[in-house]
């Protein structure tokens, strides 16, 4: 399978301080790669260095096209969404309008309206709220929301930061599956940040540890499950 | 009655033209958070190029649509070339910009076009419209009908087009809109020149009333930040709706309350506004911002 | 800065400002007067939109209510030039701090919004009580002579008043700011809520810093009435407070020396514009406003800040052993 992501002594910077000291992973196409570790580990720092929200050096590569020179939206044109932590909601506008601008940037194909009712097929609680205000929704229905408005991107890879966070243990357990029938049916690969281990553990073929901005551990998730020595001493349970 | 309804549709037409730059101000201040104090001078100065133009022998309406045109381009091009170099600078700094360029389009106007008054034409009828047995000016009315058609326009541009949803999105939450692909430079550039438009527009109408000198927006600029501080800085809708107020109270103001001749007009408005700030300074339409800490 | 170093300017540069009559004289030394009189006024703004927070676009207002009380007071009342100085700066302390109460209410724009209509109002105001202020012919007062037979032109006398002034109540501001009240004035604008929590009675420090602040510029206001000899309701419209506004701006935020930096600029460019351009003085002002924004957004003292940082930074490194990049795990991430 060729390499959707590959990432090659990736640094990342706020301001002078770096966050990221040369991380280098490959994900290959179609898969569910998860990136685990603790609070300041450089998670989200990775994915936003991805995206080129924050300054970066080092290569990184998009089913072989070189991105790291270019700028965030161009970055999404080429098929790479990312939902932020915390969602990004558009509050102002309603779940329709929030839809509609996730497929501003869409590769050719198909209509906005066939893709809407493909994910009010997979998040029908949308389709009910469609012309309701994006900021009356619950965390949970937003985390829906925020995931498809990246699916209207029709991306190649999605980027998921944190979309456990301050969810109900239910609502996640939903979300991970539709993210799973995602995977399957869009062949969507999707690189997953979070602080949930055994959720994440569940979903993911492939898993990255970080820790202070460094790879610790990198391996398929069934060894990581197994090994218990592993799962005690860094994910802590 | 009749007088009532006569001051009411007067105030209603000058209302609209405050509700245009009320609105030019409001765009920008939405999606940056800067007040524009050259948005007066901006329209002043596409006023000028509008009466070059006719002065010149073109027709009116195309000289209205060529004006709109330029105020356009010239607010984009302001956008990214005079404001985008500060854009991370701290608020005050970009409104000193903002102060340097009214006081250099208000002084090159001066000596292009010289300060004396100019008369400019109006595109309606001198003869008064009847409407139910009442007598109206046909200038008044038919800048009412220019500010509906234009504000219906950017309606249904907001909420109809892509490009004005992106905008709204852009102004909303930049970062999302980056992640969704949306260059939000651009954006910004394109409110301005929306801006810029209805800033044009107000010039346009007020001109023929005013006659054309490069202070003539002065005045106005002062009645646009009444309005949009009575509907709400936040709140496009609420400029609009504050500048229809303003007018029909400016207007009511001065011919029922005798002692308040044309200078102390101008304090009704600043009275307006420090009024609705005591009591209520989100503005009619405006949300109390409630910050996350 | 440490503070030997901070004397040592300080004393140089007083130094320099009382052999400057020597020098210069007339016209331009009136200028020199009028360049502290604006400091003053714009230490007074600095301290409550630059330390405090506090958007104010109207202080033109108390600058005219000092020079107004001035010049009421020598002309009507035949007080002393001297006592008018403290007496209008109290009365400006007493009507800013009133003023600040209704301000707590307001933020940001809506504060500026409303010292915008403030500063609109004043020269109708000053005409409307003509009784009191001349209305718009205003009041012509003397130039004071140099007191006790001291052999000084009245220029050149009114340049050493002003100066002491300036010189007294830069000190003062500066203790002010470096005390426990300064650090809650810059706790305030930092983060309100913070300042709140920790004990900080925002609502009494906020009142009181407009006060000060109005204090200062009724004081700069007064001193006008008496150096230029004529007070008119028209020299205290709008653009009065939009030209102080410009002088903090330019002179940096939350800065002692800006505002001096910033004096300078309101007091000469204009006039630098009018040499160079007889038909568009204003659009060269206008290009130097924008141009100095791009070279300095953070005005003249925070420029020199930076650049002062930068040098002791580069010096810091060079040490063996100094290392100024900060380990990784303190980066915000979340």
């Amino acid at each position: 399978m060729p390499a959707i992501l590959e990432v090659e002594a990736l640094e990342a910077f706020y301001g002078r301080t770096k966050a990221l000291h040369g991380v280098s992973f490959a994900m290959d196409e179609g898969g569910i790669t998860t990136v685990l570790g603790a609070n300041g580990a450089g998670k989200t720092t990775t994915l936003r260095a991805i995206c080129a929200m924050i300054r970066r050096s080092g290569s990184i590569r998009f089913a072989g096209q070189r991105i790291e020179g270019r700028g965030t939206e161009d970055i999404v044109k080429l098929g790479i969404a990312h939902v932020p932590e915390g969602r990004g909601t558009f509050v102002d506008l309603t779940v329709e309008e929030n839809l509609r601008v996730g497929a501003w940037a869409r590769r050719a194909g198909g209509s906005v309206a066939e893709d809407m009712t493909r994910v009010f097929g997979y998040f029908p609680i949308l389709a009910e709220r469609r012309r309701q205000v994006a900021g009356t929704l619950s965390g949970g229905e937003q985390q829906m929301l925020a995931v498809s408005r990246a699916l209207m991107l029709r991306p190649r890879l999605l980027l998921l930061d944190e979309p456990s966070l301050g969810l109900a243990p239910l609502i996640v357990r939903e979300i991970f599956r539709i993210l799973r029938a995602i995977n399957r049916e869009a062949g969507v690969s999707i690189l997953l940040v979070e602080q949930n281990a055994s959720l994440a553990l569940d979903l993911a073929d492939h898993v990255f540890l970080l820790e202070t901005g460094r790879m610790v551990l990198s391996g398929t998730s069934d060894v990581l499950k197994r090994d218990d020595a592993i799962r005690r001493s860094y994910l802590g349970y | 009655m009749d007088v009532f309804l006569q001051q009411v549709l007067s105030g209603l037409a000058t209302g609209g033209i405050y509700a245009s730059l009320a609105l030019a101000l409001v765009m920008i201040y939405q999606a940056t958070d800067v007040v524009n104090f050259a948005q007066g001078e901006m329209a002043m100065f596409a006023t000028y190029l509008a009466w070059s133009m006719l002065n010149a022998g073109m027709s009116y309406w195309l000289t209205f649509v060529a004006t709109l045109a330029i105020a356009f381009v010239a607010g984009v091009a302001i956008q990214r070339i005079i404001i985008r170099p500060v854009e991370t600078a701290p608020i005050l700094t970009i409104v000193i910009v903002t102060l340097g360029l009214l006081v250099i389009l208000n002084s090159v106007a001066g000596w292009i076009w010289t300060y004396l008054q100019k008369p400019f034409p109006s595109p309606f009828p001198r003869e008064p419209i009847r409407i139910g047995g009442i007598v109206f000016g046909a200038h008044d009315v038919g800048e009412i009908a220019v500010t509906l058609v234009m504000l219906a326009l950017l309606f249904a541009f907001f909420r109809f087009t892509p490009l004005g949803l992106a905008m709204r999105a852009a102004a909303q939450n930049p970062v999302s809109s980056r992640l969704a692909g949306i260059r939000v430079g651009w954006m910004l550039a394109l409110g301005w020149g929306l801006a810029a438009v209805f800033g044009a527009v107000a010039g346009l109408m007020v001109a023929p009333v005013l006659t054309l000198d490069p202070n003539m927006m002065g005045g106005i600029q002062i009645y646009a930040f009444a309005a949009a501080t009575l509907g709400g800085f936040g709140s496009p809708v609420g400029a609009v709706v504050g500048g229809f107020i303003v007018g029909i109270t400016e207007n009511l103001v001065g011919t029922y309350v005798s002692f308040i001749g044309t200078e102390l007009k101008l304090t009704v408005a600043l009275a307006m506004i420090i009024v609705v700030l005591l009591v209520r300074p989100a503005g009619l339409f405006g949300r109390t911002v409630v910050r996350r800490v | 800065m440490s503070r030997g170093l901070r004397l040592a300017l300080f004393v140089g540069a007083v130094g320099a400002a009382v052999v400057v009559p020597a020098f210069v004289s007339g016209f331009r030394l009136f200028q020199f007067t009028q360049v502290y009189i604006y400091a003053i006024a714009l230490m007074g703004l600095n301290l409550l939109t630059g330390y405090n927070g506090q958007f104010s676009l109207g202080h033109g207002a108390f600058y005219a209510i000092g020079a107004y009380t001035s010049a009421i007071m020598m002309d009507r009342w035949n007080v002393p030039y001297g006592w008018t100085i403290p007496v209008a700066g109290v009365l400006c302390l007493v009507v800013g701090f009133l003023f600040g109460r209704p301000a707590l209410r307001l933020e940001g724009l809506y504060l500026a919004l409303a010292t915008f209509s403030l500063a609109l109002a004043v020269p109708q105001i000053l005409k409307y009580f003509e009784h009191w202020t001349g209305g718009s012919q205003g009041i012509v007062l003397t130039k004071p002579k140099a007191p006790w037979g001291v052999p000084l032109t009245e220029d050149q006398w009114l340049y050493y008043l002003t100066l002491a002034v300036t010189v007294a109540m830069f000190v003062a501001a500066a203790n002010l700011i470096r005390g426990r009240v300064g650090r809650a004035i810059v706790a305030i604008r930092d983060n309100h809520l913070a300042a709140e929590v920790m004990g900080v009675d925002t609502a009494l420090v906020k009142s009181v810093t407009f006060g000060v602040s109005a204090a200062y510029t009724g004081v700069a206001g007064a001193l006008s009435a008496i150096v230029i000899a004529f007070v008119a309701p028209d020299s205290f419209n709008v653009f009065l407070s939009v030209t102080l506004l410009i002088g903090i701006v330019i002179g940096g935020f939350a800065s002692i020396w800006g505002n001096i930096f910033g004096a300078l600029f309101i007091q000469f460019v204009p006039n630098w514009a009018q040499d160079i351009s007889k038909a568009a003085p204003w659009a060269i002002f206008g290009i130097f406003l924008i141009g100095f924004m791009y070279a300095m957004p953070y005005g003249i003292a925070g420029a020199i800040r930076r650049l002062w940082i930068r040098w002791v930074v580069s010096r810091v490194s060079r040490a063996p052993g100094g290392d100024v990049r900060s380990s990784p795990a303190k980066a915000s991430t979340t």
